[in-house]
């Protein structure tokens, strides 16, 4: 394969990694923006919503497709029950503490990573995907699965903008990020709009995980990498900034599937980890500057 | 308060060193091999404790530190042939000279960022590790062989590897350390990091120079967590790259927080708490981050001052 066909693969791989991505981290993202809490244990959430799409998948018989809708529906909504009764259970006695919630939270992390182990097992398990169609294009097929994970994830980001600018409960949660004591003030339950932002943005990574299911399987450990990645996502794009957190994504999304389809892939971890605790240490406010909305 | 009772300070961390003397020649043979390996880690303990607990500092990185103390003295042996005691100065080297490159760029930012910022570059460090697997070994790791772990003294040669001479080997650099962290906390410098820690502006218009009290203790910090980890290298003798994942970031932090933050014996009592609640409860059941996890948040949830520290606010107000 010649160089130029070999990059738009490279690029159509990375494509499919950003549209995952920016999902997880739009997740991550509004709650960090709304509570202005760091949620480690956002990337279980994200294992979580792959290990029950799985079993959701395989407790269902007949056409692939049907089980796989099961999945992208019931999935999201047990892992942002789970996350409300973490809410609940946890991080509203700590009364929202920066430093407590990170301690908190990775104890979440532990937590679920050893039940999934337990009850899942050790293996990397395949969901079938809805349907196979294979796209040709004149030098490669190409998944027609996997763009149409893009435009799945392209809608969600278009509805998540809406709802968060057209509607009132997005001007209600724009009010709690804004000044949570003066939305309090005017009657805003913001109790209330923390436990559902923080089940929300766990669901929006386990939507993101049943959609990349059925492209890399199913395992327990499979959460770290898009924690670390929704970090640097949410990091370069700004906080709780919703355009600078896609473009990032893309950014990071294109670069990482070219730089690791040309160089070790633990190359590319490690100059885009360092690049991004750069940023963070001389550019805090991210790379697009703009401010919380 | 703290000045009323030196005396009493100082017999309490005497007696506590040689407690763990005496226990050498009663332990079954298990666990003073358990004993020896928890003294060692709970130094690492100590280490995190000077930062988080005295200077109010989360850090989310201090696996890199300890994995260049680690790696600083296991490399040294394995590769160079280095003796165990320039090794062991070459491990703590490597982590104070780390420390004083992160706290430089990492105390630019406070709070979250801080944390993100650390357990990034510890990150960076843990794929370092990987990515120069032709010399460190990788995953797999290096195996330290038992005759590059001999110290000759006068004439007489001392094995790390015989069960008493590393026991008393990893007590005395524990001995070391408490009473240095001792004696930091009841100097000025100690009182200055409270300050800090307490309220950063106040102290900085005391005319206090916050910035680089705050560089001297993560570099202090870093040094005490690199001497734990080249002593475990050359204790123990196996240096590998799980010692650099973030799960020994979080260790020293749950140890902390479960001893009691800010007390000098707590990062013992917490060590020694969780390796043998792991220890016992491997017995019958592998599912050993569960009960980290739960740990983790039923400490913060209800013992945000750990074992030692609540002791200290219901009855020895005394206690250092």
């Amino acid at each position: 394969m010649h160089f130029g066909p070999h990059l738009l693969l490279a690029a159509l791989e990375g494509l499919v990694t950003s549209a995952v991505l920016a999902l997880t981290a739009l997740g991550l993202s509004l709650v960090f923006g709304v509570m202005r809490v760091v949620n480690v244990a956002h990337g279980e959430f994200f294992m979580l919503g792959a290990v029950l799409a799985w079993a959701v998948s395989t407790a269902i018989s007949g056409h692939p497709a049907i089980g796989f809708l099961a999945a992208l529906v019931i999935a999201p909504l047990l892992v942002g029950l789970v996350a409300l009764v973490a809410e609940r259970l946890v991080l509203r006695r700590l009364h929202y503490n920066p430093e407590a919630t990170i301690v908190a939270t990775i104890g979440m992390l532990y937590i679920i990573q050893q039940l999934a182990l337990t009850f899942y097992g050790p293996e990397a398990r395949p969901v079938e995907p809805p349907f196979s169609y294979r796209i040709l294009l004149p030098w490669f097929g190409y998944s027609g699965y996997k763009l149409s994970v893009v435009a799945a994830s392209a809608i969600l980001l278009v509805i998540t903008w809406l709802v968060l600018t057209r509607t009132k409960i997005g001007l209600i949660m724009r009010a709690t990020q804004y000044d949570r004591e003066t939305a309090q003030a005017f009657g805003i339950p913001v109790e209330r709009v923390y436990a559902g932002v923080f089940a929300v943005g766990a669901m929006l990574a386990a939507i993101a995980a049943v959609l990349i299911v059925p492209i890399s399987q199913a395992h327990y450990l499979m959460g770290q990498d898009p924690l670390l990645l929704s970090f640097i996502v949410v990091i370069i794009g700004g906080l709780g900034s919703l355009r600078g957190t896609v473009v990032a994504a893309i950014l990071i999304g294109l670069s990482d599937g070219i730089i690791s389809m040309f160089f070790s892939p633990t190359l590319a971890k490690i100059i885009a980890t360092l690049v991004v605790a750069m940023v963070l240490v001389f550019r805090p406010q991210g790379l697009f500057g703009t401010t919380p909305r | 308060m703290r000045d009323a009772s030196p005396a009493k300070t100082y017999a309490l961390h005497v007696g506590v060193i040689a407690l763990l003397f005496a226990l050498n020649f009663v332990l079954p043979d298990y666990h003073q091999g358990l004993f020896a390996r928890i003294m060692a880690l709970a130094v690492f303990a100590m280490g995190y404790n000077l930062l988080f607990g005295y200077v109010g500092l989360l850090s989310l990185g201090h696996a890199m530190f300890f994995s260049a103390g680690l790696y600083g003295a296991g490399l040294a042996v394995y590769h160079l042939g280095w003796g165990v005691p320039a090794a062991f100065v070459a491990g703590v080297a490597c982590g104070a000279l780390l420390a004083l490159v992160i706290g430089l760029l990492a105390l630019r930012t406070s709070g979250v960022a801080f944390m993100i910022v650390t357990m990034m570059f510890a990150q960076v460090f843990y794929l370092l590790i990987l990515y120069f697997a032709a010399w460190t070994g990788g995953d797999q790791g290096l195996v330290i062989q038992q005759a590059s772990r001999v110290i000759a003294i006068g004439g007489a040669p001392f094995d790390l590897t015989d069960p008493t001479v590393r026991y008393m080997s990893a007590l005395a650099l524990f001995s070391i350390i408490l009473l240095v962290t001792l004696a930091v906390v009841r100097s000025r410098f100690g009182r200055v990091l409270v300050a800090i820690r307490e309220n950063e502006e106040r102290t900085k218009m005391l005319g206090y120079d916050t910035l680089a009290n705050k560089l001297a203790a993560v570099v202090a910090s870093g040094a005490i967590c690199a001497a734990s980890g080249a002593a475990y290298a050359l204790l123990f003798g196996y240096v590998g790259s799980s010692f650099a994942s973030v799960q020994y970031s979080i260790l020293p932090l749950l140890w902390v927080l479960l001893g009691g933050a800010a007390t000098t014996l707590g990062p013992l009592i917490g060590t020694l708490f969780m390796y043998y609640v792991t220890d016992i409860t491997s017995g019958f059941t592998s599912a050993y981050l569960l009960i980290v996890g739960v740990a983790l948040i039923l400490l913060v949830l209800f013992f945000p001052k750990g074992i030692l520290g609540s002791i200290r606010e219901r009855w020895l107000r005394w206690l250092p």
